[in-house]
């Protein structure tokens, strides 16, 4: 049986398991007229036998779903010849995928000799007859299930609070899923940063000055062992950050304070709008604006004033990225101002300031730490920002804080070195999770400061 | 101590300078308040002026004929060798007949699309009787040529500096003047999948691809945030577990992008063995992606429903179950909707982790599954973007005018269903 038709039989069989449940419940203190004398609604002897029916089926049928190709790739290799089967785990698995193309009917790489037939073959029976377990086992499990919980069913049984319990263990097992995803991606990129850090040793990695991940491929090969010294691409990283933060901090600070403290009505009604829409803009976007349009404005202006400027100069993409970035900042600024106690406003405009001096006397100081924390969150914002730099900065590792050359940053080499063919055993693939794990540990960090400090700020004035 | 005139005339005497500066600040304020209102401005009419022409597409009439003794040589139809291209470059032939030097057919030739050979293979499959018959069909012109007709290609510069020579601008001016050139919609642009050639090129497969990413993240996402939201809000005891939880959510909300393609590589791919490209690894690194929005926006809604209902329920004997899902859940369903309209958006026009997942694979058939390869609309984007041809740029600005008209319906969406739906307690 396919794998939709079964999902969709075993639900049947859980909707009739809950009418069996619930009529049985019924019947049981004979008739719907004297249903005080259960314990709990029907209903919910109905959801419990449907409950028993859904979930073992449910949990062998994903454990198949996973288990299943590689049990069967086992089974096929097991059945090859000696001489196949003690091969390099990289042919091997050349070979297997031979097997699988030849055994779908799709072009196969080389020659198809009677073995290689004969095990394809053999994959497919295996395929077969494992479906054919598959759909008796779980059909039968959730017939077993459905039947063990019906006779279950007496007046006096706790059907609801079993049904509550299993519905409290998966709203449980929901919320955790953000711990196990957090859990996951420390996991995934520290493993493969750790078999890199086998390769190159960390202190390259984190203090060379030469960035240059082109390994050879052949022993042979002249000049290009690859260096991973990652200095450029965080001074890259940084000089954009940077470029980025100078535009995106005075102007989303001074547009909040415009906003909170002179516009009309009107102005401000029309100018949140506009900026919320700057903030729904996708980054891929932004890239591209940044590329085609922004940077040769910048080229040209750069050379009407004599100066040198790169095509894929840092001040393009950060100018971009700072306008990305302003409606954050002024969403975060915005929030801060606002928390300000409004006695403290109104105090100094009693005492005869003006409104700037107010602002920037008495609600800037006392809105600082949540401002501060606001800017922190944005340059977490920008190092991790990913496609603005892919499309608009350049590729070149240079060491320079010159806004006007090209430089690199971590995530652009994150996607350059990961985009197409990959071998997870060559340190050019395995740097790109180093960078992963520095991206996240940074990140991280400033995450944490920037919330709590906005989270102490916010409880200050409560 | 001073006197209170003393105090009086220094106060003045500042007066000016303050309200200077005074006037000074308001003004960078509006100034900055406008700066990010000007970008929006210039953004969108570059995009427009950019992307709007690509909504059609230069096409040019062909007298061809469908002769019986090249699609049907010794009376047997042979649709999938016919020399369709021969049919299409003699009919060109018959439009110039003063070409005839083999380099100057052989430019003459390319103001066509190299797709009008398949377009006529297309039509006599569906419809045979067409064999024999001559008629007049539409194909699509060259990019170039789409170009030199949209004000593209500058015809005053030097022969060696563009695209087209003098004789192809030449033919298709005098094309023009006989009206066989005209610009009709752009069908390929939603009809199509990718293409290297920019005249076939179209959205269709790259909004396919997000479409069952799209599904397979609300099909994820929302229930899992839902239920996650539930359990924090109503269940959760103040310990230490519920905490890190939250901690948690806080901060996968803010973790890179492109963070999670590393997680979806490594997980997904390397260790479950789920194929590269496909909608369905997409979809759950967008659904990851998207959890903490979704739960954020769900607390948020359940933390609105005001208290002294979940206590009448509970005062009607109602268990804790009962009076989530019986009362709290369907007053605060409008807000966990819009909170996933949201994250929908947000996952739409995502496309970091994509790059990481094998998503940016040249594809030309639309996907028709989960497991099928695919890209999605802003890794099309990205890819387009990255092409040399000046035709590529065009279509680049048209795929973000449709990805910005996705994202504006589903905000749309979401702003209705707050206004319709929410109640004020």
């Amino acid at each position: 049986m396919q794998g939709t038709t079964l999902i969709l039989v075993i639900g049947a069989m859980a909707i009739a398991a809950y009418y069996m449940g619930r009529s049985r419940s019924v019947a049981l203190v004979g008739g719907p007229t004297q249903g005080t004398a259960l314990h709990s609604l029907p209903g919910y002897y109905g959801y419990f036998t449907a409950i028993w029916c859904l979930l073992p089926a449910l949990a062998v049928l994903l454990l198949w779903v996973l288990l299943e190709p590689r049990v069967i790739v086992a089974l096929v290799v097991q059945g090859l010849p000696e001489a196949q089967r003690n091969l390099p785990p990289g042919e091997l698995n050349l070979l297997v995928n031979n097997i699988q193309n030849l055994a779908a009917g799709d072009a196969v790489s080389g020659t198809v000799d009677a073995s290689l037939q004969d095990a394809a073959n053999r994959f497919n029976e295996y395929k077969v007859l494992s479906r054919k377990i598959l759909t008796v086992l779980t059909l039968g499990l959730g017939g077993l299930g459905a039947a063990i919980a019906w006779r279950r069913i007496r007046p006096d049984f706790r059907a609801r609070n079993r049904v509550e319990q299993i519905v409290l263990v998966a709203l449980i097992a929901a919320s955790s899923i953000a711990i196990f995803t957090t859990i996951g991606i420390v996991l995934s990129v520290l493993f493969e940063a750790i078999r890199f850090f086998q390769k190159v040793p960390a202190t390259e990695f984190l203090f060379g000055l030469n960035w240059s991940p082109q390994t050879a491929i052949r022993a042979d090969q002249v000049g290009s062992s690859g260096s991973f010294g990652a200095v450029p691409l965080f001074t890259g990283t940084l000089l954009i950050t940077a470029i980025a933060m100078l535009v995106a901090v005075p102007v989303g600070l001074m547009t909040a304070i415009y906003l909170a403290e002179y516009s009309s009505r009107r102005v401000r009604g029309i100018a949140k709008p506009l900026l919320e829409v700057l903030a729904g803009i996708p980054t891929v976007v932004y890239g591209f604006f940044a590329a085609l349009t922004v940077a040769p404005w910048v080229r040209r202006a750069g050379e009407s004033m004599g100066l040198e400027v790169a095509s894929e100069s840092a001040l393009a993409a950060g100018l971009v990225m700072g306008i990305m970035i302003i409606p954050l900042v002024s969403s975060l600024s915005d929030d801060a101002i606002n928390a300000v106690p409004s006695a403290m406003r109104d105090g100094a405009l009693g005492l005869g300031s003006t409104r700037s001096e107010t602002m920037t006397r008495v609600i800037l100081p006392a809105a600082l730490p949540g401002i501060v924390g606001g800017i922190l969150l944005a340059v977490s914002r920008a190092i991790g920002e990913t496609m603005i730099v892919v499309m608009a900065a350049g590729l070149a590792a240079n060491l320079t804080a010159n806004p006007f050359e090209a430089v690199t940053t971590v995530t652009v080499q994150i996607v350059t070195l990961l985009v197409g063919d990959q071998e997870f055993d060559s340190a050019k693939t395995l740097a790109a999770f180093a960078l992963g794990l520095v991206l996240f540990v940074v990140t991280l960090l400033l995450n944490v400061i920037g919330l709590n400090v906005v989270r102490k700020y916010r409880e200050q004035y409560d | 101590m001073l006197s209170s005139i003393e105090t009086r005339k220094r106060v003045e005497a500042g007066l000016a300078r303050r309200h200077r500066r005074e006037r000074l600040f308001k003004f960078s304020g509006m100034l900055a308040t406008t700066v990010g209102v000007v970008f929006l401005g210039v953004f969108f009419l570059d995009l427009f002026a950019k992307g709007s022409s690509a909504f059609v597409q230069t096409h040019l009439r062909l007298d061809v004929e469908f002769s019986a003794d090249v699609i049907a040589p010794g009376g047997e139809l042979d649709i999938a060798y016919a020399d369709f291209d021969g049919l299409v470059r003699s009919a060109l032939r018959a439009e110039f007949p003063e070409v005839t030097g083999r380099g100057d057919r052989r430019e003459l030739y390319r103001i066509v699309s190299s797709s009008a050979g398949y377009q006529m293979q297309d039509m006599i499959r569906q419809d045979a009787e067409l064999l024999g018959a001559r008629q007049a069909i539409w194909f699509p012109a060259a990019s170039t040529v789409d170009m030199y007709i949209k004000g593209n290609i500058d015809a005053t510069l030097d022969e060696s500096l563009r695209p087209m020579s003098d004789q192809q601008i030449a033919w298709v001016e005098s094309l023009r003047e006989r009206g066989h050139l005209e610009t009709h919609f752009n069908r390929a642009l939603f009809s199509n999948g990718d293409s290297r050639d920019p005249e076939l090129a179209g959205i269709k497969g790259a909004l396919m691809g997000s479409f069952y990413m799209l599904i397979v993240t609300v099909v994820l996402a929302f229930p899992i945030g839902v239920a996650a939201a539930i359990y924090l809000e109503e269940f959760a005891p103040r310990s230490r577990w519920s905490d890190l939880i939250e901690v948690n959510i806080n901060n996968l909300a803010a973790v890179p992008s492109i963070v999670f393609g590393l997680l979806g590589l490594a997980v997904f791919i390397n260790w479950m063995g789920i194929p590269r490209s496909a909608p369905l690894v997409g979809g759950l690194v967008l659904s990851l992606l998207t959890l903490p929005v979704i739960i954020i926006a769900s607390r948020a809604a359940i933390k609105a429903v005001p208290p002294s209902i979940r206590e009448a329920a509970l005062g009607l004997g109602a268990s804790q179950m009962q009076v989530v899902f019986h009362h709290v859940l369907p007053l605060a369903l409008p807000g966990m909707l819009t909170g996933t309209i949201i994250g929908m958006s947000r996952a739409l026009g995502e496309s970091a982790p994509l790059l990481m997942i094998g998503m940016v694979a040249f594809i030309v058939d639309v996907p028709g599954g989960f497991s099928d390869p695919a890209t999605a609309l802003p890794v099309q984007i990205y890819l387009w973007a990255d092409s040399p041809e000046r035709a590529f740029a065009e279509r680049t600005s048209a795929a973000i005018i449709v990805l910005l008209g996705f994202l504006l319906l589903m905000n749309l969406a979401a702003v209705i269903i707050r206004k319709r739906m929410e109640k004020k307690w």
